[in-house]
């Protein structure tokens, strides 16, 4: 089952709802960064919080599209991440560096205003600025 | 099968190891209370067990006799270990050491091993192999028991550090979105990991954006627990938190710097008390004193 994308307003929205292949993935990816021209989106937010594992390949991709769509000119927040799954990352090396992150759906929606508003708040988190 | 002691001191040559022991056994069964009193006398005589009043010393001493006897004559330690386990749990919060524990049980042995010598003593042949057949078996006893004890002991210490470790370790909000989480004393493998698990939960229920690690009252951290500092603050990174590390002492500086820790990822501010400024400007708040007359 494909990822469903959600716009609302400048912002896209994709909510995974359940453990995704890795051409699930690729899918998920290559849609995200066509969508973002086609909707002129200005932020996107990945929501994980379904997930229990994030492996090198979906942390990979998790990573590229972040990178991706920051070249077509948007910003990527991924949220949800659980804790104990964000620690198996850490001890694996999967740092997702350069992808902001935020707790949850609400978060990084916020974030997102933020940023687009021009304010910046918040805490920078390390690379997002880049 | 328990020979009937009958008026013949010496038994038959070829009797083997269990038919003695379960002479002796009966012979042991035969003279309990004697002997029990004696035991229990040179307990007292000793200045052992003071911790507990001379009729509890009697009772007791009845109960292990028995146990101990019941022992001997079926080789089999479970039911031992398991009373040996109680009497620990029940005389270690009195304060009873290890050292009486073991000479307690030495003590029966010795009382036993004298009435067989005064029992046995005509014939030195007969002595020898109901020896033979008693000091292995009471050796494995003293071992029970004082290996009982021993491990009951370690079981008391290692549930109170488990209290210590879950006191030691609050995470505090102290605004909005802002959690403090002051370590204090020595951290290990184990208390590292629980310290992350907690502090990420913490993230997650508080909703924080930013975490005040303040590690003044840490004395020293090896490579091992600074890198899981470090993957500490990483995942708080993945749960969209911030991580502000504070009060890192000298000697913790140079040891982190020397082992090479990765420590471009980590935000460090001098004390407490500069975090929590970092913090609040990272979240937005300005803390001003309130200007007017009443302000020295």
């Amino acid at each position: 089952m494909p990822v469903p994308i959600l716009k609302q307003g400048a912002t896209l929205i994709a909510s995974i709802q359940s453990a995704l292949t890795d051409a699930e993935l690729r899918q998920l990816r290559d849609a995200l960064v066509r969508r973002v021209g086609q909707d002129r989106a200005r932020g996107v937010v990945v929501d994980v919080t379904a997930l229990d594992v994030l492996d090198s390949f979906a942390s990979r991709t998790l990573r590229d599209i972040v990178h991706m769509i920051r070249l077509r000119g948007a910003e990527t927040v991924v949220v949800g991440i659980q804790p104990d799954v964000a620690f198996a990352m850490v001890q694996l090396g999967l740092t997702l560096e350069g992808v902001t992150t935020a707790l949850d759906l609400e978060e990084g929606l916020d974030h997102l205003a933020r940023r687009l508003a021009g304010d910046g708040g918040g805490p920078d988190q390390g690379g997002s600025g880049a | 099968m328990p020979h009937a002691v009958t008026g013949s001191e010496t038994g038959a040559p070829s009797q083997s190891a269990g038919a003695l022991l379960g002479e002796l056994v009966a012979h042991l069964r035969q003279h309990q209370p004697q002997l029990r009193e004696e035991w229990a006398r040179r307990i007292i005589a000793g200045r052992l067990l003071s911790a507990m009043s001379a009729d509890e010393v009697h009772a007791e001493a009845a109960s292990i006799y028995d146990n101990y006897v019941e022992a001997l004559k079926t080789g089999t330690l479970e039911a031992l270990q398991a009373y040996a386990r109680g009497l620990s749990e029940r005389i270690i919060p009195r304060g009873v050491e290890t050292s009486e524990v073991v000479e307690i049980v030495l003590l029966l042995r010795d009382v036993l091993a004298r009435s067989l010598f005064a029992k046995y003593q005509a014939d030195a042949g007969v002595l020898n192999r109901v020896l033979d057949a008693y000091e292995p078996a009471a050796n494995r006893i003293a071992i029970t028991v004082a290996v009982g004890f021993v491990e009951e002991r370690e079981r008391t210490i290692r549930e109170q550090q488990e209290a210590i470790r879950e006191l030691s370790t609050p995470v505090l909000q102290v605004r909005e979105r802002l959690l403090i989480l002051p370590i204090i004393g020595l951290i290990d493998r184990q208390r590292a990991r629980q310290l992350t698990e907690q502090l990420l939960r913490a993230i997650r229920t508080n909703r924080a954006k930013v975490v005040v690690i303040d590690i003044t009252g840490v004395a020293a951290m090896d490579s091992n627990v600074a890198n899981h500092l470090v993957l500490t603050v990483e995942a708080s990174r993945l749960l969209g938190a911030v991580v502000i590390v504070t009060g890192l002492s000298p000697e913790i500086a140079q040891t982190l710097v020397q082992l090479g820790v990765e420590l471009t990822k980590m935000h460090t501010v001098g004390d407490l008390q500069g975090g929590i400024e970092e913090a609040e400007r990272l979240l937005g708040y300005q803390v001003t004193p309130r200007a007017g007359p009443a302000a020295g």
